[in-house]
C-alpha cells in the first residue's frame, strides 16, 4: 500500500493509526455500555483520552492520550519526537531508552500518564543545534553504529552512564549497557566511544 | 503499525489506605508498579486484565529498605537499583544484590520492583530463590489488616500465589542469615536474559538450596539439604539433586541441560574452591 501523493509516509501512517485505534476501541466501549464493568469507573482514569502535560526536554508539552498509551507512543506519535525507537516493544532491546528523572528506562513499558510530573529527556535533547554532544561525536568517530536503529537508545544509555560515572571502567561500561541490544554487533565501537567521551569530558582531550 | 494495548482503566493510588480500599471494592484491579512484566504481556496482546491500580506513587512509603528487630525489611516498591545501592542489603543479604544485578539491564533495574518480582511469580524469577533460601516472609496487607506468609508457602503453583485479590504485598522480610549465602544464575547472556537455571542457598550448619526455572514454582531441595548436612560426598549430593528436580524442555533450555547445570551449580557452591 503506497501513501497517497502529497502525504509524507509519517503523516500517512499516523492517519492509518488513528483509524486502527478507533476501531480497536469499539468492543471495549460496548462492554461499558452494556454495564458489564463494575461501576467504579468514576474513580479511574480511562479508557477515554485525558489531557495532561509532560515535561519533555525541559519544555512543558501538552498531550491528549488514553491511559493505555505508552510513553514511547506518546513521544513518537503525539509529540513527534521519533528519536526513541519502537523495536521489540517488550522491554528487551533498549531502542526506546529515555531518561526519566535522570535514570534510563524503557519508554515502551511505561504509561505516558504515569510520567506526569517527571523530567523526561530524549535523545533529541542531547545535541545543541548542529553541535553534537560529546557522546554523539564519539559514536561517529568510533564507528559505533552500523544500521543505526538501536543507536538513539544506546546514546541515551551511554549519556546516563557517563552522568552517573564520569570515569567508568570498561567493565562498568558493559554492565551499564547490558540493557541495549545491537543486531549489527557494534558493541566494541560503542564501548570505545563511551571511554573516549568520558576522557574528553574530563578534559583529557581525545 | 502495531497499536499498543487495548483500552484500559488506571487508578493511581493516592495512599496505601486508598489502594487497599480500591482493592477491597474491586478485586479485579490488577496492581502494577514498574510494569516491566505486565507491559510485556500487554504489548504482546496476551493480557486479559483491563483495570489497573498504579502503586508507583507509593514509592516513598513502600520503597524503603530498613532493619527492624534484626530483620531486613525490603519494601515491596524497592527497585532492583534501590537494592543494588543499599548498604544494608550488601551487609545483610548480599545475594539479593547479586540477584538484582543479574536481572535485565539498568533500564529494568530502575523500574522493576522486588514486590513485583515476587507477585509476578514466574518460576524463572531471580529474587524468589534468594527469599526462599533464607526463610523470608511475605508481608501482605488488606483493608482488614496485615498477615505474614512464610516464603515457602507463598508460591502455590505455576504463577499462583497465596496473595488474595484484595491484598497487596507491602514488604519481604528476611531474618539474619546463618552461614555463607551464594547465588548463581545461568542464562543465555550476562544481562537481559531470563534464567535457564537460578540457584540460591546458604552454606553452613543448616545448608539451604533453592532453585528456580526447574519446576512450576521456585523450590527448596530438602533431600539435598539433608544429604549436605550429614556431610555426604559430592556424588551423593549430585544424585540427590537429580532426584529432587523435575525440569522441562522449553523455549529457553532443555530438561537435560537444566538437570546437569543445577547439579553443577550446587556442587560448585558446596564443594568448589571458593
Amino acid at each position: 500500500m503506497n501513501p497517497p501523493d502529497g502525504l509524507s509516509r509519517r503523516r500517512f501512517l499516523k492517519g492509518v493509526g488513528v483509524g486502527a485505534l478507533a476501531a480497536g476501541a469499539i468492543p471495549g466501549l460496548q462492554d461499558e455500555a452494556k454495564g458489564k464493568a463494575p461501576t467504579r469507573a468514576k474513580n479511574l482514569l480511562g479508557p477515554e483520552a485525558i489531557e495532561f502535560s509532560l515535561d519533555v526536554n525541559g519544555k512543558a508539552r501538552k498531550v491528549k492520550v488514553e491511559p493505555r498509551v505508552t510513553l514511547l507512543d506518546a513521544l513518537r506519535n503525539h509529540l513527534d519526537l521519533t528519536g526513541a525507537k519502537k523495536v521489540c516493544d517488550r522491554a528487551t532491546c533498549g531502542a526506546c531508552t529515555v531518561m526519566v528523572d535522570g535514570k534510563p528506562v524503557y519508554a515502551c513499558t511505561m504509561l505516558a500518564v504515569t510520567a506526569r510530573g517527571k523530567r523526561i529527556e530524549t535523545v533529541e535533547s542531547l545535541a545543541d543545534g548542529d553541535e553534537l554532544a560529546e557522546i554523539q561525536g564519539a559514536f561517529v568517530r568510533n564507528d559505533a553504529q552500523q544500521c543505526g536503529f538501536c543507536t538513539p537508545g544506546f546514546v541515551v544509555a551511554c549519556e546516563s552512564l557517563l552522568r552517573d560515572d564520569p570515569d567508568p571502567t570498561p567493565e562498568r561500561v558493559c554492565d551499564g549497557l547490558g540493557g541495549n541490544l545491537c543486531r549489527c554487533g557494534t558493541y566494541d565501537g560503542v564501548k570505545r566511544a563511551v571511554l573516549e567521551a568520558a576522557k574528553a569530558k574530563r578534559g583529557g582531550g581525545r | 503499525m502495531r497499536t499498543a494495548t487495548a483500552p484500559l482503566h488506571l487508578h493511581r493510588a493516592r495512599s496505601l489506605d486508598d489502594a487497599l480500599a480500591r482493592l477491597a471494592d474491586a478485586p479485579d484491579l490488577r496492581p502494577i508498579a514498574g510494569c516491566t512484566d505486565v507491559f510485556v504481556e500487554a504489548n504482546f496482546g496476551t493480557l486479559a486484565d483491563r483495570r489497573f491500580l498504579d502503586l508507583w506513587p507509593l514509592r516513598d512509603a513502600l520503597g524503603r529498605i530498613e532493619l527492624r528487630d534484626d530483620r531486613l525489611v525490603i519494601g515491596a516498591l524497592a527497585t532492583y537499583t534501590d537494592v543494588l545501592l543499599s548498604p544494608l542489603v550488601r551487609e545483610r543479604l548480599p545475594i539479593l544484590a547479586e540477584a538484582a544485578a543479574a536481572i535485565g539491564g539498568v533500564q529494568i533495574q530502575n523500574r522493576g520492583t522486588i514486590g513485583g518480582n515476587v507477585a509476578n511469580a514466574s518460576p524463572a524469577g531471580d529474587t524468589p530463590p534468594v527469599f526462599l533460601a533464607v526463610d523470608a516472609e511475605v508481608v501482605l496487607r488488606s483493608a482488614g489488616g496485615e498477615r505474614r506468609v512464610a516464603y515457602g508457602a507463598f508460591h502455590t503453583g505455576y504463577r499462583a500465589t497465596a496473595r488474595r485479590p484484595d491484598e497487596l504485598i507491602v514488604a519481604i522480610e528476611a531474618p539474619p542469615v546463618d552461614g555463607r549465602p551464594f547465588f548463581r544464575k545461568v542464562g543465555t547472556r550476562a544481562a537481559q536474559a531470563i534464567s535457564k537455571v537460578v540457584v540460591a542457598g546458604v552454606r553452613g550448619a543448616r545448608p539451604a538450596v533453592a532453585v528456580g526455572s526447574i519446576a512450576p514454582t521456585v523450590v527448596r531441595l530438602p533431600e539435598t539439604e539433608r544429604t549436605l548436612s550429614r556431610g555426604a560426598g559430592r556424588d551423593e549430593v549430585r544424585e540427590a539433586v537429580g532426584r529432587e528436580i523435575a525440569p522441562i524442555d522449553d523455549v529457553r533450555s532443555t530438561a537435560r541441560y537444566r538437570r546437569t547445570v543445577t547439579a553443577n551449580l550446587v556442587d560448585d557452591a558446596f564443594f568448589g574452591d571458593r
